[in-house]
Protein backbone atom coordinates (compact mmCIF):
# COMPACT_ATOMS: atom_id res chain seq x y z
CA UNK A 1 0.00 0.00 0.00
CA UNK A 2 1.17 3.45 -1.00
CA UNK A 3 0.76 6.72 1.34
CA UNK A 4 1.74 10.21 1.30
CA UNK A 5 3.01 9.52 4.81
CA UNK A 6 3.34 7.22 7.63
CA UNK A 7 3.68 7.98 11.00
CA UNK A 8 4.80 5.60 13.94
CA UNK A 9 3.11 5.47 16.96
CA UNK A 10 -0.46 7.01 18.15
CA UNK A 11 0.61 9.03 20.69
CA UNK A 12 0.28 12.52 21.54
CA UNK A 13 2.69 13.37 18.69
CA UNK A 14 1.73 10.84 16.05
CA UNK A 15 -1.71 12.37 16.55
CA UNK A 16 -1.23 15.82 15.87
CA UNK A 17 1.09 15.02 13.10
CA UNK A 18 -1.28 12.69 11.34
CA UNK A 19 -4.14 15.85 11.93
CA UNK A 20 -1.84 17.97 10.11
CA UNK A 21 -0.96 15.84 7.04
CA UNK A 22 -4.42 14.34 6.59
CA UNK A 23 -5.87 18.27 7.33
CA UNK A 24 -4.28 18.99 3.61
CA UNK A 25 -5.10 16.13 2.16
CA UNK A 26 -2.11 14.36 2.65
CA UNK A 27 -3.01 10.28 2.65
CA UNK A 28 -1.75 9.12 5.97
CA UNK A 29 -0.99 5.92 7.52
CA UNK A 30 -0.61 5.74 11.21
CA UNK A 31 0.40 2.66 12.90
CA UNK A 32 0.07 1.79 16.43
CA UNK A 33 1.07 -1.23 18.57
CA UNK A 34 -1.18 -0.97 21.44
CA UNK A 35 -4.49 -1.62 21.42
CA UNK A 36 -5.86 2.21 22.28
CA UNK A 37 -3.99 5.71 21.53
CA UNK A 38 -1.99 8.13 24.19
CA UNK A 39 1.29 6.41 24.38
CA UNK A 40 3.16 8.25 27.19
CA UNK A 41 0.10 9.61 28.20
CA UNK A 42 -2.79 6.96 28.39
CA UNK A 43 -5.54 5.31 30.38
CA UNK A 44 -6.41 2.15 31.55
CA UNK A 45 -8.46 0.15 33.40
CA UNK A 46 -8.68 -2.39 36.79
CA UNK A 47 -11.85 -4.33 37.59
CA UNK A 48 -12.68 -2.73 41.26
CA UNK A 49 -13.36 -5.72 43.52
CA UNK A 50 -15.45 -4.60 46.76
CA UNK A 51 -18.00 -2.68 44.48
CA UNK A 52 -17.67 -4.31 40.90
CA UNK A 53 -17.54 -2.72 37.34
CA UNK A 54 -13.72 -0.90 36.54
CA UNK A 55 -11.74 2.01 37.55
CA UNK A 56 -10.71 3.96 34.91
CA UNK A 57 -6.81 5.44 35.53
CA UNK A 58 -4.96 8.22 33.64
CA UNK A 59 -1.13 7.36 32.98
CA UNK A 60 1.33 9.82 32.40
CA UNK A 61 -0.59 13.35 32.63
CA UNK A 62 -0.31 14.70 36.26
CA UNK A 63 -1.79 17.97 34.94
CA UNK A 64 -1.79 19.97 31.47
CA UNK A 65 1.06 22.56 31.57
CA UNK A 66 1.18 25.37 29.40
CA UNK A 67 -2.25 26.50 30.90
CA UNK A 68 -3.66 29.82 29.52
CA UNK A 69 -7.09 31.43 29.67
CA UNK A 70 -9.71 31.89 26.86
CA UNK A 71 -8.44 34.30 24.33
CA UNK A 72 -4.74 34.34 25.80
CA UNK A 73 -2.28 34.79 22.13
CA UNK A 74 0.94 33.69 21.10
CA UNK A 75 1.33 31.26 23.50
CA UNK A 76 2.30 27.45 22.94
CA UNK A 77 -1.39 26.53 23.72
CA UNK A 78 -2.81 29.11 21.39
CA UNK A 79 -0.59 27.74 18.72
CA UNK A 80 -1.76 24.29 19.01
CA UNK A 81 -5.37 25.48 19.24
CA UNK A 82 -5.04 27.15 16.08
CA UNK A 83 -2.81 24.75 14.16
CA UNK A 84 -4.97 21.76 15.23
CA UNK A 85 -8.46 23.76 14.55
CA UNK A 86 -9.54 22.84 18.19
CA UNK A 87 -11.51 25.44 20.12
CA UNK A 88 -10.37 26.40 23.80
CA UNK A 89 -13.38 25.23 24.97
CA UNK A 90 -13.00 21.62 24.05
CA UNK A 91 -10.41 21.01 26.13
CA UNK A 92 -12.65 22.01 29.23
CA UNK A 93 -9.72 22.84 31.50
CA UNK A 94 -9.78 23.73 35.09
CA UNK A 95 -7.17 25.48 36.17
CA UNK A 96 -4.70 24.17 39.10
CA UNK A 97 -5.27 25.65 42.38
CA UNK A 98 -1.77 26.27 43.00
CA UNK A 99 1.52 23.97 43.08
CA UNK A 100 4.68 24.20 45.63
CA UNK A 101 8.42 22.91 45.96
CA UNK A 102 8.78 21.35 49.24
CA UNK A 103 11.95 21.23 50.95
CA UNK A 104 13.43 20.95 54.59
CA UNK A 105 12.33 24.02 56.86
CA UNK A 106 11.28 25.74 53.04
CA UNK A 107 8.44 25.95 50.56
CA UNK A 108 7.78 27.58 47.32
CA UNK A 109 4.29 27.99 45.95
CA UNK A 110 3.62 28.65 42.58
CA UNK A 111 0.20 29.31 40.46
CA UNK A 112 -1.00 30.46 36.89
CA UNK A 113 -0.42 33.49 38.32
CA UNK A 114 3.79 33.96 37.89
CA UNK A 115 3.53 37.16 40.69
CA UNK A 116 3.13 33.95 43.19
CA UNK A 117 6.43 32.50 42.99
CA UNK A 118 7.50 36.00 42.61
CA UNK A 119 6.29 36.67 45.99
CA UNK A 120 7.20 33.79 47.30
CA UNK A 121 11.24 34.10 46.31
CA UNK A 122 11.05 37.82 47.29
CA UNK A 123 10.19 36.86 50.31
CA UNK A 124 11.92 33.59 51.52
CA UNK A 125 15.32 34.49 49.05
CA UNK A 126 15.01 38.54 49.14
CA UNK A 127 18.55 38.62 48.58
CA UNK A 128 18.41 36.63 44.82
CA UNK A 129 15.29 38.75 43.90
CA UNK A 130 17.44 40.79 41.85
CA UNK A 131 18.99 37.70 40.22
CA UNK A 132 15.79 35.65 39.59
CA UNK A 133 14.45 38.54 37.91
CA UNK A 134 17.14 38.47 35.25
CA UNK A 135 17.44 34.63 34.87
CA UNK A 136 13.32 35.49 34.19
CA UNK A 137 14.66 38.26 31.44
CA UNK A 138 16.90 35.50 29.97
CA UNK A 139 14.54 32.82 30.07
CA UNK A 140 12.08 35.68 28.29
CA UNK A 141 13.89 36.22 25.25
CA UNK A 142 15.57 32.85 24.88
CA UNK A 143 14.33 31.18 21.57
CA UNK A 144 13.69 27.60 22.68
CA UNK A 145 12.26 26.58 19.29
CA UNK A 146 14.90 27.67 17.44
CA UNK A 147 15.70 24.04 16.02
CA UNK A 148 19.98 24.50 15.83
CA UNK A 149 20.35 24.91 19.32
CA UNK A 150 23.44 23.07 21.13
CA UNK A 151 22.93 21.24 24.42
CA UNK A 152 23.95 23.57 27.51
CA UNK A 153 24.03 22.84 30.77
CA UNK A 154 21.54 24.69 32.70
CA UNK A 155 22.97 24.36 36.07
CA UNK A 156 25.90 26.17 34.31
CA UNK A 157 23.55 29.17 33.36
CA UNK A 158 21.80 29.18 36.47
CA UNK A 159 25.40 29.54 38.65
CA UNK A 160 25.83 32.61 36.67
CA UNK A 161 22.64 34.27 38.01
CA UNK A 162 21.41 32.79 41.18
CA UNK A 163 23.96 32.84 44.20
CA UNK A 164 22.48 30.42 46.62
CA UNK A 165 22.24 26.64 46.00
CA UNK A 166 19.07 25.70 47.68
CA UNK A 167 17.09 28.14 45.39
CA UNK A 168 18.71 26.74 42.37
CA UNK A 169 17.75 23.09 43.27
CA UNK A 170 14.03 24.47 44.08
CA UNK A 171 13.85 26.00 41.17
CA UNK A 172 15.37 22.59 39.25
CA UNK A 173 13.34 20.47 41.21
CA UNK A 174 9.96 20.10 39.36
CA UNK A 175 11.28 21.33 35.78
CA UNK A 176 14.18 18.34 36.18
CA UNK A 177 11.34 15.54 36.91
CA UNK A 178 8.61 16.55 34.52
CA UNK A 179 10.96 16.26 31.38
CA UNK A 180 14.37 15.66 31.91
CA UNK A 181 15.86 12.77 30.29
CA UNK A 182 19.69 14.12 31.35
CA UNK A 183 20.38 13.25 35.12
CA UNK A 184 20.87 15.46 37.50
CA UNK A 185 20.32 18.64 34.86
CA UNK A 186 18.80 19.22 31.75
CA UNK A 187 20.11 21.10 28.39
CA UNK A 188 19.22 24.61 28.48
CA UNK A 189 16.77 25.00 25.59
CA UNK A 190 14.62 22.12 27.55
CA UNK A 191 14.81 24.51 30.73
CA UNK A 192 13.54 27.65 28.77
CA UNK A 193 10.54 25.38 27.51
CA UNK A 194 10.21 23.95 30.78
CA UNK A 195 9.86 27.17 32.97
CA UNK A 196 8.12 29.00 30.65
CA UNK A 197 5.44 25.93 30.18
CA UNK A 198 5.25 25.42 34.34
CA UNK A 199 6.00 28.92 36.04
CA UNK A 200 4.89 31.39 33.63
CA UNK A 201 2.06 29.60 32.50
CA UNK A 202 1.41 26.39 35.11
CA UNK A 203 -1.18 23.68 34.93
CA UNK A 204 -4.49 23.43 34.11
CA UNK A 205 -6.22 20.20 34.05
CA UNK A 206 -8.98 18.92 31.32
CA UNK A 207 -12.43 17.78 32.62
CA UNK A 208 -12.33 14.14 32.04
CA UNK A 209 -8.22 13.87 31.97
CA UNK A 210 -6.30 12.78 29.42
CA UNK A 211 -9.10 10.96 27.91
CA UNK A 212 -10.55 14.05 27.12
CA UNK A 213 -7.56 14.98 25.01
CA UNK A 214 -7.55 12.16 23.04
CA UNK A 215 -11.16 11.89 22.38
CA UNK A 216 -10.47 15.29 20.65
CA UNK A 217 -7.58 13.94 18.42
CA UNK A 218 -9.06 10.85 17.70
CA UNK A 219 -12.53 12.58 16.78
CA UNK A 220 -10.30 14.70 14.54
CA UNK A 221 -8.15 12.01 12.81
CA UNK A 222 -11.55 10.22 12.45
CA UNK A 223 -13.07 13.01 10.75
CA UNK A 224 -10.05 13.46 8.29
CA UNK A 225 -10.62 9.84 7.56
CA UNK A 226 -6.74 9.40 8.21
CA UNK A 227 -6.15 5.31 8.56
CA UNK A 228 -4.97 4.84 11.78
CA UNK A 229 -4.31 0.91 12.51
CA UNK A 230 -4.26 -0.24 16.27
CA UNK A 231 -2.33 -3.43 17.25
CA UNK A 232 0.26 -3.15 13.84
CA UNK A 233 3.49 -3.51 15.23
CA UNK A 234 6.24 -1.40 13.28
CA UNK A 235 8.74 -4.48 12.75
CA UNK A 236 11.24 -2.45 10.30
CA UNK A 237 11.70 0.58 8.74
CA UNK A 238 12.67 -0.01 4.98
CA UNK A 239 15.87 1.67 3.59
CA UNK A 240 17.05 1.63 0.24
CA UNK A 241 20.86 1.79 -1.45
CA UNK A 242 21.17 5.01 -1.18
CA UNK A 243 20.47 5.75 2.57
CA UNK A 244 16.79 6.67 2.04
CA UNK A 245 14.04 5.81 4.19
CA UNK A 246 10.62 4.65 1.82
CA UNK A 247 8.37 1.98 3.70
CA UNK A 248 7.75 -0.01 6.79
CA UNK A 249 6.80 -3.40 7.82
CA UNK A 250 4.45 -4.10 10.11
CA UNK A 251 2.19 -7.16 10.98
CA UNK A 252 4.00 -8.74 7.77
CA UNK A 253 2.65 -6.29 5.38
CA UNK A 254 5.04 -3.08 3.82
CA UNK A 255 3.57 0.30 3.30
CA UNK A 256 5.17 2.53 1.05
CA UNK A 257 5.59 6.49 1.95
CA UNK A 258 8.05 9.00 0.78
CA UNK A 259 8.21 10.68 4.41
CA UNK A 260 8.08 8.22 7.45
CA UNK A 261 7.63 10.28 11.02
CA UNK A 262 8.18 7.97 14.16
CA UNK A 263 7.12 9.07 17.66
CA UNK A 264 8.43 6.30 19.16
CA UNK A 265 11.52 6.84 20.31
CA UNK A 266 15.28 8.31 18.55
CA UNK A 267 17.32 4.53 19.68
CA UNK A 268 13.84 3.01 19.63
CA UNK A 269 13.30 3.81 15.84
CA UNK A 270 17.24 3.01 14.56
CA UNK A 271 16.43 -0.69 16.08
CA UNK A 272 14.41 -1.05 13.46
CA UNK A 273 16.67 0.28 10.52
CA UNK A 274 18.99 -2.08 9.20
CA UNK A 275 22.71 -2.25 10.01
CA UNK A 276 22.02 0.66 12.79
CA UNK A 277 24.13 2.71 11.52
CA UNK A 278 23.84 4.84 14.60
CA UNK A 279 22.88 4.63 18.34
CA UNK A 280 21.30 7.48 20.20
CA UNK A 281 22.02 6.67 24.01
CA UNK A 282 18.82 5.45 26.37
CA UNK A 283 18.16 7.75 29.19
CA UNK A 284 18.52 6.35 32.76
CA UNK A 285 15.87 8.29 34.30
CA UNK A 286 12.32 6.09 34.67
CA UNK A 287 9.82 6.20 37.49
CA UNK A 288 7.14 4.64 39.65
CA UNK A 289 4.34 5.52 40.01
CA UNK A 290 1.10 4.64 43.20
CA UNK A 291 -2.26 5.51 42.54
CA UNK A 292 -4.87 6.07 45.61
CA UNK A 293 -8.19 5.68 45.72
CA UNK A 294 -9.21 7.15 48.80
CA UNK A 295 -12.97 7.12 50.50
CA UNK A 296 -13.17 11.01 50.81
CA UNK A 297 -11.33 13.75 49.43
CA UNK A 298 -8.39 15.81 51.41
CA UNK A 299 -9.99 18.43 52.88
CA UNK A 300 -8.23 21.64 51.83
CA UNK A 301 -7.48 22.56 54.90
CA UNK A 302 -4.90 19.81 55.54
CA UNK A 303 -3.57 20.38 51.61
CA UNK A 304 -4.80 22.80 49.08
CA UNK A 305 -2.12 22.29 46.48
CA UNK A 306 -2.46 20.61 43.28
CA UNK A 307 1.11 19.32 42.98
CA UNK A 308 3.97 19.01 45.93
CA UNK A 309 6.98 18.10 44.88
CA UNK A 310 8.63 17.10 47.79
CA UNK A 311 12.65 16.50 48.47
CA UNK A 312 13.55 15.71 51.86
CA UNK A 313 17.31 17.39 52.07
CA UNK A 314 18.72 20.96 50.53
CA UNK A 315 20.05 18.81 47.51
CA UNK A 316 17.96 17.39 44.60
CA UNK A 317 19.21 13.99 43.30
CA UNK A 318 17.99 13.41 39.82
CA UNK A 319 18.95 9.95 38.91
CA UNK A 320 18.40 6.66 38.76
CA UNK A 321 17.37 5.38 42.61
CA UNK A 322 20.30 3.28 44.42
CA UNK A 323 18.17 0.76 45.61
CA UNK A 324 14.56 -0.05 43.13
CA UNK A 325 13.03 3.41 44.22
CA UNK A 326 14.15 6.51 45.98
CA UNK A 327 11.56 7.76 48.69
CA UNK A 328 13.75 11.19 49.34
CA UNK A 329 12.13 12.83 46.72
CA UNK A 330 8.51 12.53 45.27
CA UNK A 331 5.89 14.01 43.21
CA UNK A 332 2.74 14.06 44.96
CA UNK A 333 0.13 15.30 42.49
CA UNK A 334 -3.75 15.46 43.86
CA UNK A 335 -6.03 15.38 40.71
CA UNK A 336 -9.39 16.84 43.33
CA UNK A 337 -7.35 20.21 43.57
CA UNK A 338 -8.40 21.76 41.05
CA UNK A 339 -10.24 25.41 40.73
CA UNK A 340 -13.60 23.80 40.64
CA UNK A 341 -13.55 21.90 43.62
CA UNK A 342 -16.13 19.51 44.41
CA UNK A 343 -15.79 18.49 47.98
CA UNK A 344 -17.69 15.04 47.97
CA UNK A 345 -17.13 11.88 46.87
CA UNK A 346 -13.59 9.55 46.87
CA UNK A 347 -10.22 11.46 46.58
CA UNK A 348 -7.33 10.49 44.49
CA UNK A 349 -3.64 10.86 45.21
CA UNK A 350 -1.01 10.03 42.68
CA UNK A 351 2.97 9.68 43.74
CA UNK A 352 6.29 9.35 41.55
CA UNK A 353 9.44 8.27 43.03
CA UNK A 354 12.05 8.14 40.97
CA UNK A 355 13.52 4.34 40.15
CA UNK A 356 16.08 1.78 38.60
CA UNK A 357 15.55 0.09 36.03
CA UNK A 358 17.77 -2.06 35.66
CA UNK A 359 17.50 -3.83 39.08
CA UNK A 360 13.91 -3.90 38.73
CA UNK A 361 14.39 -5.99 35.84
CA UNK A 362 16.47 -8.65 37.63
CA UNK A 363 13.28 -9.00 39.98
CA UNK A 364 11.23 -12.41 39.39
CA UNK A 365 7.40 -12.17 40.03
CA UNK A 366 7.36 -12.88 43.61
CA UNK A 367 10.32 -10.49 44.58
CA UNK A 368 8.92 -7.93 42.30
CA UNK A 369 4.72 -7.82 43.67
CA UNK A 370 6.98 -7.20 47.18
CA UNK A 371 8.95 -4.59 46.03
CA UNK A 372 5.53 -2.88 44.55
CA UNK A 373 4.16 -3.59 47.71
CA UNK A 374 7.21 -1.88 49.68
CA UNK A 375 6.87 1.20 46.92
CA UNK A 376 2.53 1.13 48.00
CA UNK A 377 4.03 1.53 51.79
CA UNK A 378 6.78 4.55 51.33
CA UNK A 379 3.97 6.01 48.78
CA UNK A 380 1.57 6.42 52.05
CA UNK A 381 4.05 7.34 54.52
CA UNK A 382 4.55 10.34 52.58
CA UNK A 383 1.21 11.01 51.89
CA UNK A 384 1.03 10.51 56.05
CA UNK A 385 3.73 12.94 56.68
CA UNK A 386 2.33 15.82 54.13
CA UNK A 387 -1.66 15.46 55.65
CA UNK A 388 -0.81 13.91 59.20
CA UNK A 389 -4.84 14.55 60.16
CA UNK A 390 -6.55 12.43 57.35
CA UNK A 391 -8.52 9.93 58.54
CA UNK A 392 -10.12 8.47 55.09
CA UNK A 393 -8.83 5.01 54.04
CA UNK A 394 -7.64 3.45 50.86
CA UNK A 395 -10.01 1.47 49.11
CA UNK A 396 -7.91 0.68 46.54
CA UNK A 397 -3.99 1.19 45.07
CA UNK A 398 -2.14 0.25 41.71
CA UNK A 399 1.36 0.91 41.16
CA UNK A 400 3.72 0.86 38.19
CA UNK A 401 7.08 -0.08 37.85
CA UNK A 402 9.68 0.87 34.81
CA UNK A 403 8.85 -2.37 33.86
CA UNK A 404 5.39 -1.65 33.34
CA UNK A 405 6.36 1.41 31.53
CA UNK A 406 8.52 -0.73 29.33
CA UNK A 407 6.32 -3.61 28.37
CA UNK A 408 2.84 -0.80 27.65
CA UNK A 409 4.96 1.88 25.83
CA UNK A 410 7.68 0.06 24.53
CA UNK A 411 10.05 2.43 25.26
CA UNK A 412 13.28 0.95 25.96
CA UNK A 413 14.15 0.82 29.69
CA UNK A 414 11.06 2.10 30.77
CA UNK A 415 12.34 5.91 30.06
CA UNK A 416 10.03 8.76 30.21
CA UNK A 417 11.56 11.29 28.60
CA UNK A 418 13.16 8.97 26.16
CA UNK A 419 16.92 9.76 25.02
CA UNK A 420 19.76 12.16 25.89
CA UNK A 421 20.54 12.24 22.33
CA UNK A 422 17.78 14.53 20.97
CA UNK A 423 17.45 15.64 17.60
CA UNK A 424 15.83 19.56 17.43
CA UNK A 425 15.40 19.68 14.19
CA UNK A 426 13.91 15.50 13.91
CA UNK A 427 16.40 14.72 11.06
CA UNK A 428 17.80 11.31 11.39
CA UNK A 429 20.92 9.89 9.45
CA UNK A 430 18.35 8.08 6.96
CA UNK A 431 17.06 10.35 4.47
CA UNK A 432 13.14 10.64 4.62
CA UNK A 433 12.79 9.36 8.01
CA UNK A 434 12.38 11.86 10.84
CA UNK A 435 12.14 11.53 14.77
CA UNK A 436 9.05 13.25 16.69
CA UNK A 437 7.65 13.50 20.18
CA UNK A 438 9.80 13.20 22.99
CA UNK A 439 13.46 12.74 21.26
CA UNK A 440 13.00 15.63 18.99
CA UNK A 441 12.73 17.82 22.26
CA UNK A 442 9.84 19.29 23.10
CA UNK A 443 8.08 18.83 26.16
CA UNK A 444 4.70 17.84 28.11
CA UNK A 445 1.71 17.17 26.31
CA UNK A 446 1.57 20.58 24.67
CA UNK A 447 5.04 20.32 24.06
CA UNK A 448 4.55 16.56 21.88
CA UNK A 449 1.61 17.83 19.80
CA UNK A 450 3.60 20.78 18.99
CA UNK A 451 6.52 18.44 18.41
CA UNK A 452 4.24 16.56 16.17
CA UNK A 453 2.71 19.76 14.03
CA UNK A 454 5.87 21.87 13.42
CA UNK A 455 7.13 18.37 11.95
CA UNK A 456 4.80 17.73 9.69
CA UNK A 457 4.96 21.11 8.84
CA UNK A 458 8.52 21.24 8.16
CA UNK A 459 8.96 17.86 6.60
CA UNK A 460 5.83 16.67 5.78
CA UNK A 461 3.99 19.80 4.28
CA UNK A 462 6.65 22.14 3.16
CA UNK A 463 8.56 19.53 1.60
CA UNK A 464 11.73 20.24 3.50
CA UNK A 465 13.02 16.70 2.63
CA UNK A 466 13.20 17.47 -0.91
CA UNK A 467 16.00 20.26 -0.35
CA UNK B 1 -11.87 37.88 -11.72
CA UNK B 2 -11.44 36.29 -8.07
CA UNK B 3 -11.85 39.03 -5.00
CA UNK B 4 -8.26 38.00 -3.60
CA UNK B 5 -8.36 40.39 -0.80
CA UNK B 6 -11.59 38.47 0.45
CA UNK B 7 -9.84 34.60 -0.13
CA UNK B 8 -7.12 35.87 1.85
CA UNK B 9 -9.41 37.67 4.98
CA UNK B 10 -11.51 34.12 4.69
CA UNK B 11 -8.31 31.86 5.13
CA UNK B 12 -7.45 34.03 8.14
CA UNK B 13 -10.63 33.68 9.71
CA UNK B 14 -10.70 29.82 9.40
CA UNK B 15 -7.49 29.47 10.51
CA UNK B 16 -7.52 32.27 13.26
CA UNK B 17 -11.11 32.05 14.49
CA UNK B 18 -10.14 34.56 17.70
CA UNK B 19 -8.86 37.33 15.41
CA UNK B 20 -10.73 40.40 14.06
CA UNK B 21 -10.30 40.69 10.46
CA UNK B 22 -12.51 43.81 9.69
CA UNK B 23 -10.84 47.03 10.12
CA UNK B 24 -7.53 45.28 8.27
CA UNK B 25 -4.92 47.85 7.02
CA UNK B 26 -4.18 46.82 3.29
CA UNK B 27 -0.84 48.45 3.79
CA UNK B 28 0.11 47.25 6.97
CA UNK B 29 2.21 43.97 7.88
CA UNK B 30 -0.79 41.15 8.83
CA UNK B 31 1.37 40.00 11.25
CA UNK B 32 1.64 43.57 12.91
CA UNK B 33 -2.37 43.94 13.18
CA UNK B 34 -3.02 39.73 14.01
CA UNK B 35 -1.61 37.34 16.41
CA UNK B 36 -0.04 35.58 13.21
CA UNK B 37 3.45 33.00 13.22
CA UNK B 38 4.79 31.68 10.55
CA UNK B 39 2.91 28.50 11.11
CA UNK B 40 -0.10 30.59 10.44
CA UNK B 41 1.31 31.75 7.14
CA UNK B 42 2.49 28.07 6.47
CA UNK B 43 -2.02 27.44 6.86
CA UNK B 44 -2.43 30.44 4.52
CA UNK B 45 -0.56 28.66 2.43
CA UNK B 46 -1.76 25.36 2.67
CA UNK B 47 -5.18 26.79 2.55
CA UNK B 48 -4.51 28.48 -1.12
CA UNK B 49 -3.68 25.71 -2.29
CA UNK B 50 -6.16 23.35 -1.06
CA UNK B 51 -8.97 25.68 -1.75
CA UNK B 52 -8.01 27.84 -4.46
CA UNK B 53 -5.03 25.25 -6.37
CA UNK B 54 -2.98 28.23 -6.05
CA UNK B 55 0.85 27.15 -5.31
CA UNK B 56 3.49 29.64 -3.33
CA UNK B 57 6.88 28.36 -2.99
CA UNK B 58 8.70 28.66 -0.26
CA UNK B 59 10.90 31.66 -1.12
CA UNK B 60 8.01 33.58 -1.79
CA UNK B 61 6.36 33.89 1.32
CA UNK B 62 7.40 36.87 2.53
CA UNK B 63 4.91 38.79 -0.11
CA UNK B 64 2.41 37.64 1.82
CA UNK B 65 3.59 40.21 4.32
CA UNK B 66 0.27 42.68 3.74
CA UNK B 67 -3.13 42.16 1.89
CA UNK B 68 -2.15 44.69 -0.70
CA UNK B 69 1.32 42.62 -1.14
CA UNK B 70 -1.09 39.07 -1.37
CA UNK B 71 -3.27 41.23 -3.56
CA UNK B 72 -0.59 42.09 -6.12
CA UNK B 73 1.04 38.71 -5.48
CA UNK B 74 -1.83 36.14 -5.81
CA UNK B 75 -4.11 37.61 -8.41
CA UNK B 76 -1.98 36.92 -11.57
CA UNK B 77 -2.29 32.88 -10.01
CA UNK B 78 -5.60 33.49 -9.78
CA UNK B 79 -6.43 34.25 -13.37
CA UNK B 80 -4.62 31.24 -14.49
CA UNK B 81 -6.13 28.91 -12.29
Amino acid sequence: MKYDAIVIGAGMSGLAAGIRLAMFDKKVLILEKHSIPGGLNSYYQRRNFDKGGVRQFDVGLHALTNFIKKGEKGKPFSKLLKQLRLSYDDFKLCPQTHSKILFPGVELKFSNDFELLLSEISEKFPSEMDHFLKLTDKVRSFNELDLSIPYSSSRAVLKEFIKDDLLIEMILCPLLIYGSAWEDDMDFAQFVIMFKSLYFEGFGRPEGGVRTILSLLMKKINDLNADLRFKTAVSKILINDSGEAFGVVANGEEFYAPVILSSIGYPETVRLTPGMTTTPRIGAMTFMESIFILDKKIPIDQNDSTIIFYNNSNKYAYRPANHFFDSSSAVICFPDNYESLNQDGEGTVRLTFMANYSQWRELDKSSYDSMKNKVGESSLQLIKTLVPKFDGKVLFQDIFSPMTIERYTWHLNGTVYGSIDKSRDGRTPFKNLFIIGTDQGFLGIVGSMLSGISMANLHGLMGANEI
Amino acid sequence: MADVRQIVIDIISDIAPDEDVSNLDDAKSLREQLDLDSMDFLDIVMELRKRHKVEVPQEDYPKLATLASCVSYLSPKFATV
